[in-house]
C-alpha cells in the first residue's frame, strides 16, 4: 500500500509491450484439501490465442485467477517472459482480464470505464488511446454511456476494451461470451479472434464450450480434475485424442472393446470380437494390449450389405457390420445409430450428399473406415470419461451473477 | 430488511396490464380490484393524521388544546416559535440529529465493511451484539442507560447523555442498512480495478465507496429521522434538557399550540420534496 | 488470508465453495483489520448496551430505597413482587403489541401487494405515501388521532350509526358510544404508527417475487386463492418475518399511545409503568426487574417465532 504507482510518469512494471512467454512451473492450488489445480506445467508462447478448456470444477478458473494475481498458488511459479509473477500483486501484473460477468463499473460511463487502467498508471494522451480502443471494438459512439444502457454484446466489448487498452503481455478472458445467446457468441467468436490478430497479444481464454475453444484458438489446453489432459492444436486434438477425456469431450467418439494382436512395422492388428482391424502404431497410446478404439462418427461410411458383399472385401479399410437401430435427419447430414452384433451401438454421421433410401431401421449395414482414423486408448480408462451432463454453473435462481 | 426505492432497480421486468375486457356488472368489477380498494384504505388510514396536523396548523383553537377545529388562521405559521420553549427545542433535536447521524454513521459503516469484507473470527457474536439493540424495545433500552448514568455517575443527564444514547440505537440501523448495500455489490469489480493497475486504497476509493455511497446515504436519511423522531430513550436520558418529541409529549399534558402543527405540516411537506425531487433528480440522471 | 477463520454467521453468505466460483476477498488484507474496522462500533455497543443491559439485571436485584440508596442484595424477590403487582400489565401489552401486529399486518399485506403488482405508474408515489408519514414527528401524528377519534367527530358518529361502538363495548374494545380513551383507540394508534414497519419489508419481499411464478401456478391448475397460499405468501414469508418482528418488538414496549389515545391506568400497558417508576417513583430496582423482564420475555419470543417461520436471515 505504500508504494503506489499512480503518479504520472511512474516507471511501471506493467509497462506496455511487457510480453514475452507466459509459463506455469509445477503450480499447485489447494483450497483446504481439495486441489483444484495439480502440479500444473505449460508454456504460452507470445502472441498466441491459448484456450483453456473443460468442465466446471476442473480447475481452469482457478489456474486464470492465479495468472491474474486474484489468487495465489499453493506451490510452483509462474513467469512472464522470464520475470517471476508468482508473488506480485494483480495491480502489478502485465496482465489484465475480462471477467465472466464482464463486471464494468456501474458507476462511470464506457469511457471512463475504459480509461481506468490507464489513469492509474498515469499515462498521457488517455483521450486518443481510448477513442481508438473503442473504435477497434466499434463502441466509438457509445462512449458516455453507463453499463446498464448497454446490451450484453455490447458490455462485453466495453470489458474487452477495458483490458486490452493496457496492452498486457497477457489478455485473460474468463468464460466471457457465457452470458451472451447463441447467435452473439458466434459473432463475438470471430470478433476477437480478429482482435487478437489485430493487435497480437497474447490470449488466455477460459470455457467449457468445446466448439468455441476449437474456433479460436491456436492452441487448446484440455484440463479435467486440475491436470491437463492434452495440449496442443484443435485439429490434433480432434484427429487424435489421447484419453477417453478428450475423445469425448472435444467432439463424439465411437469407442469399442478391443485387444491388439500384433504390430506389423507401423500397422497395428487388433482384434475387436473375432473381427481383424487395422491402425497406424503410432496412434496407439495405451501401455497395454487391452484397449478402447476410436473413431469418430463422420469418418466412418455406412453402405447397405448387399452392396458390400457384391464388391468383395477391400482389406485396406476397417469393417463391422450391423443393423441400422435409428436414424436422424438433421438437414446437412443423417445421423445413424448402428446395432453391432453383441449389441453396442455406433453413431454415424453421413453427408446427405446422395441419401441411401434402403437406409432405414433395420436394415443390415456394414460399416467402412480408414485405419487412418483409428486411434486406441488405455482400457483402463473410463469410456464414459468427459461424457458427464454438462453441470450447469452455480448461479442460485434469483440471483445476479 | 431497510428498503429505499433506488434498490428496486434490478427487479424482474413485470409484464404489462392486462388488456381491458369488456366492462361486467360492479360485483366484478369490485373483485378484481379488491387489492387497489383495499391499499387505498390501508394509504388513507396512513395519511389521515398528517392531513389533519396540516388543517389543524391553520386553526385558530379556542383555549389550550388544539384538537377542535374553531377558525382559519395564519397565525402559528407566520409566528413559528411563538410557542414558548419550541424552537429551543427543535434546535437542540436538529443538533442531537445531525451529531449522532454523523457518529453513528462512520462507526456503522465501518463496522459494515468489517463485516461485509473479511472473513475473521467472532462473526457470529457480531451479528448477534448488531441486532440485539434492534431487539430490544426501547423503554428497556432507555431506563438500562439511565441506570448506568446514574449507577456512573460520570455524566450528568443532559445534551451529552442524549447523543450517546442516539448514537447507541442508530448504530445498528447504519450497519444494517449499509450490509445490504455492500452484499449487493458484485466482488469481482473490486478484482476488476485491481487487474486494471489500482492498489487497494485506489480500488476502495475509486471503487468500493462509491458503489456503497447510495446505502450510506439512506442510512443517513434513515438514522436522522429515527434520531429526530426519538421519544421514549431520549426522555429517560435527557435530564432537564427538552427535545422536540419531549416538548410535544409535555404539550400534550399542558397544551397543544398550533405551532407544533406547523412544525409537523413542514416536515411532511419538505419530506415530500426531499424525495419526489430525489426521485425526479434519480430519474433524469437514469435516462 | 490462511489465517482468517471461517465462521458462518447468520445470513452471510459466500463460503470456501467450489473452487470455479469467485470467491469473496481479495488477496493481501491484514488480519487485523477487520478488528480494527468493527472496534469502534463494537466498543459504543458495549459500553453503551451491553454494560447498561448488565447494570440493569444488576440494578434489579438490589435493594433500598432513594433515600438511603441502593446496595445489590440479590433481591429475587424484586421479580416477584413487580410481577404480582404488574402482571396485567405486562400480559395487557403483548395483548396490545400482539393484535396491533396482526391488524397491521392485514392492513399492509394488500397495501404492500399493490404496490408491487398492481401500481403500475403509481408505484412510487404509493411508497412516497407509505414513506412520507415516518418525516412528521409520531407524537404529533399520534396526537392528531385524539382529533380523529373524538367524541363527536366524524368516525365515532358513524361508528355510532352502524351500531359498531356497541359492538365494541361488548367485546371490551370500547366504553359506551367513546372510542378515544379505550383499548381500541391504544390498539388502533399501535397500529397506525408501526405500519410503515411492516409495509416495507413486505413490499421488499413481493418486489423480489417474479410474478411469472404465480403465472406457472395458474398455468398449473392453481385457483387464484391457492396461487396465493402455495407460492406468493410462503415466498413472501421472509418480509412477513421481518414486518411482525419490527412491529411486534416495538409496540411492545410502546407507553405513548397507551398514554396518548387511552385512559391510565385502564390502559396501562408495561412502558407505563417502566416510565413512572423509573422517572417518578423512582423505585429502580421493580423498574429494572420490569425492564429485564420485558427484554427476555420479547428476545424469547423473537428468537421462538424466528425459528418457526424458518427464515436464517434476520438482519
Amino acid at each position: 500500500m505504500s508504494h503506489r504507482d499512480t503518479a504520472p510518469g511512474a516507471t511501471s512494471p506493467a509497462a506496455p509491450g511487457a510480453g514475452g512467454d507466459l509459463r506455469l512451473e509445477g503450480v499447485t492450488k489447494r483450497f483446504g484439501d481439495f486441489v483444484a489445480v495439480d502440479d500444473l506445467t505449460l508454456t504460452v508462447p507470445q502472441g498466441s490465442f491459448f484456450a483453456l478448456l473443460g468442465p466446471s470444477g476442473c480447475g481452469k478458473t482457478t489456474t486464470l485467477r492465479m495468472v491474474a494475481g486474484l489468487e495465489q498458488p499453493s506451490q510452483g511459479r509462474m513467469l512472464i517472459g522470464g520475470d517471476d509473477i508468482t508473488g506480485t500483486k494483480p495491480y502489478r501484473r502485465p496482465v489484465n482480464t475480462v471477467f465472466q460477468s464482464y463486471a464494468l463499473f456501474p458507476h462511470m460511463d464506457v469511457f471512463e470505464n475504459v480509461a481506468f487502467g490507464l489513469r492509474r498508471r498515469g499515462r498521457q494522451d488517455v483521450q486518443g488511446e481510448v477513442e481508438r480502443t473503442l473504435d477497434l471494438v466499434e463502441l466509438g459512439t457509445m462512449a458516455r454511456r453507463k453499463p446498464g444502457q448497454l446490451s450484453g454484446g455490447q458490455q462485453q466489448r466495453v470489458a474487452v476494451a477495458r483490458a486490452l487498452i493496457n496492452r498486457p503481455g497477457v489478455l485473460l478472458l474468463d468464460e466471457p461470451l457465457g452470458a451472451l445467446d447463441l447467435k452473439l457468441r458466434r459473432q463475438m467468436q470471430l470478433e476477437l479472434k480478429r482482435i487478437q490478430t489485430e493487435v497480437g497479444i497474447t490470449f488466455v481464454h477460459v470455457t467449457h464450450d468445446q466448439e468455441e475453444a476449437m474456433t479460436m484458438a491456436d492452441t487448446i489446453a484440455v484440463m479435467n480434475a486440475g491436470r491437463i489432459e492434452q495440449m496442443g492444436p484443435p485439429t490434433e486434438l480432434y484427429e487424435n485424442p489421447l484419453t477417453t477425456f478428450v475423445a469425448n469431450f472435444l467432439g463424439q467418439s465411437n469407442l469399442v472393446d478391443g485387444r491388439i494382436h500384433g504390430r506389423d512395422g507401423d500397422v497395428a492388428v487388433v482384434d475387436v470380437r473375432g473381427h481383424r482391424l487395422i491402425m497406424p502404431t503410432a496412434r496407439v497410446h495405451a501401455p497395454g494390449a487391452d484397449v478402447h478404439l476410436g473413431v469418430r462418427p463422420e469418418k466412418i461410411a455406412v453402405r447397405p450389405a448387399e452392396d458390400v458383399s457384391t464388391a468383395g472385401a477391400d482389406r485396406s479399410r476397417n469393417r463391422l457390420e450391423g443393423i441400422i437401430a435409428d436414424s436422424s435427419f438433421i438437414g446437412v447430414s443423417t445421423e445413424y445409430l448402428v446395432r453391432l452384433p453383441w449389441g453396442q451401438a455406433v453413431t454415424v454421421f453421413a453427408q446427405n450428399v446422395d441419401r441411401d433410401v434402403r437406409l432405414v431401421p433395420g436394415a443390415s449395414v456394414v460399416l467402412e473406415w480408414d485405419p487412418a482414423n483409428t486411434f486406441a486408448l488405455d482400457a483402463s480408462e473410463s469410456v464414459v470419461a468427459g461424457l458427464e451432463p454438462e453441470v450447469t454453473e452455480l448461479h442460485p435462481v434469483g440471483v445476479r451473477p | 430488511m431497510a428498503v429505499t426505492p433506488t434498490e428496486t432497480a434490478g427487479r424482474v421486468a413485470r409484464p404489462e396490464a392486462p388488456t381491458r375486457k369488456p366492462p361486467r356488472g360492479p360485483v366484478a368489477w369490485l373483485r378484481e380490484h379488491v387489492v387497489m380498494i383495499a391499499a387505498v384504505l390501508a394509504l388513507i388510514y396512513l395519511m389521515l393524521p398528517n392531513v389533519v396536523v396540516v388543517i389543524f396548523s391553520f386553526n385558530k383553537p379556542v383555549g389550550r388544546f388544539n384538537y377542535e377545529w374553531n377558525t382559519f388562521s395564519l397565525d402559528a405559521w407566520t409566528n413559528p416559535c411563538a410557542s414558548a420553549g419550541m424552537c429551543e427545542a427543535l434546535g437542540l433535536s436538529l443538533r442531537i440529529g445531525v451529531l449522532s447521524t454523523i457518529v453513528a454513521v462512520v462507526l456503522g459503516t465501518l463496522v459494515a465493511f468489517g463485516l461485509s469484507r473479511y472473513r475473521f473470527r467472532g462473526r457470529g457474536p457480531t451479528n448477534l451484539l448488531i441486532f440485539f439493540p434492534m431487539a430490544t424495545p426501547e423503554v428497556v433500552m432507555g431506563s438500562s442507560l439511565l441506570a448506568l448514568f446514574v449507577n456512573a455517575t460520570i455524566l450528568p443527564l443532559g445534551f451529552w447523555t442524549i447523543l450517546i444514547a442516539h448514537i447507541m440505537f442508530l448504530l445498528s440501523f447504519v450497519v444494517v442498512t449499509v450490509k445490504a448495500r455492500l452484499a449487493s455489490l458484485d466482488p469481482q469489480l473490486e478484482q476488476a480495478a485491481m487487474d486494471l493497475y489500482a492498489d487497494e486504497r485506489t480500488t476502495f476509493w475509486k471503487i468500493t465507496f462509491p458503489l456503497a455511497l447510495p446505502g450510506i446515504a439512506a442510512a443517513a436519511l434513515l438514522a436522522f429521522a429515527l434520531s429526530f423522531d426519538d421519544f421514549i430513550i431520549t426522555n429517560f436520558n435527557a435530564g432537564s434538557r427538552v427535545t422536540f418529541p419531549m416538548f410535544v409529549w409535555g404539550a400534550a399534558q399542558r397544551g397543544v399550540p398550533p405551532q407544533v402543527n406547523v412544525v409537523g405540516a413542514a416536515m411532511f411537506l419538505l419530506a415530500l420534496l426531499v424525495v419526489v425531487g430525489g426521485q425526479l433528480y434519480g430519474r433524469r440522471r437514469n435516462r | 488470508m490462511s489465517a482468517l477463520a471461517h465462521t458462518g454467521g447468520a445470513g452471510m453468505g459466500g463460503g470456501t465453495g467450489p473452487p470455479e466460483a469467485a470467491p469473496s476477498g481479495t488477496v493481501g488484507r491484514s488480519r487485523w483489520t477487520p478488528y480494527l474496522l468493527l472496534f469502534p462500533g463494537l466498543a459504543w455497543l458495549t459500553v453503551f448496551f451491553v454494560i447498561p443491559s448488565v447494570t440493569l439485571f444488576s440494578t434489579s436485584l438490589q435493594s433500598g430505597t432513594v433515600e438511603t440508596g441502593y446496595a445489590l442484595t440479590f433481591e429475587v424477590s424484586n421479580y416477584l413482587d413487580a410481577w404480582s403487582t404488574y402482571w396485567p400489565q405486562l400480559l395487557r401489552s403483548f395483548v396490545y403489541a400482539g393484535l396491533a401486529t396482526v391488524l397491521a399486518l392485514v392492513i399492509a399485506y394488500p397495501l404492500a401487494y399493490a404496490i408491487a403488482f398492481k401500481a403500475g405508474r403509481w408505484r412510487y408515489i404509493m411508497l412516497i405515501l407509505v414513506i412520507a408519514p415516518f418525516y412528521t414527528s409520531f407524537l404529533i401524528r399520534t396526537l392528531a388521532w385524539r382529533t380523529i377519534l373524538a367524541d363527536n367527530g366524524v368516525v365515532v358518529e358513524v361508528l355510532n350509526a352502524l351500531y359498531i361502538t356497541d359492538l365494541l363495548s361488548f367485546v371490551g374494545l370500547t366504553e359506551g358510544d367513546r372510542v378515544l380513551a379505550t383499548p381500541l383507540a391504544v390498539i388502533t394508534g399501535l397500529t397506525y404508527n408501526f405500519l410503515p414497519f411492516m409495509t416495507l419489508p413486505l413490499y421488499a419481499a413481493l418486489d423480489r417475487l417474479d410474478p411469472r411464478l404465480v403465472e406457472a401456478a395458474s398455468d398449473l391448475y392453481a385457483s387464484p386463492f391457492t396461487a396465493f397460499r402455495k407460492v406468493t405468501w410462503p415466498l413472501s414469508l421472509p418480509g412477513v418475518v421481518a414486518g411482525t418482528l419490527l412491529t411486534f418488538i416495538p409496540a411492545s414496549g410502546d407507553y405513548i399511545n397507551a398514554q396518548l389515545l387511552g385512559s391510565l391506568p385502564a390502559t396501562a400497558m408495561i412502558g407505563n409503568v417502566i416510565d413512572t417508576q423509573f422517572l417518578r417513583v423512582l423505585d429502580y430496582p421493580t423498574a429494572a426487574a420490569l425492564s429485564f423482564t420485558l427484554m427476555v420475555t420479547v428476545v424469547a419470543m423473537v428468537a421462538l417465532y424466528v425459528r418457526r417461520a424458518g427464515t436464517e436471515e434476520l438482519v
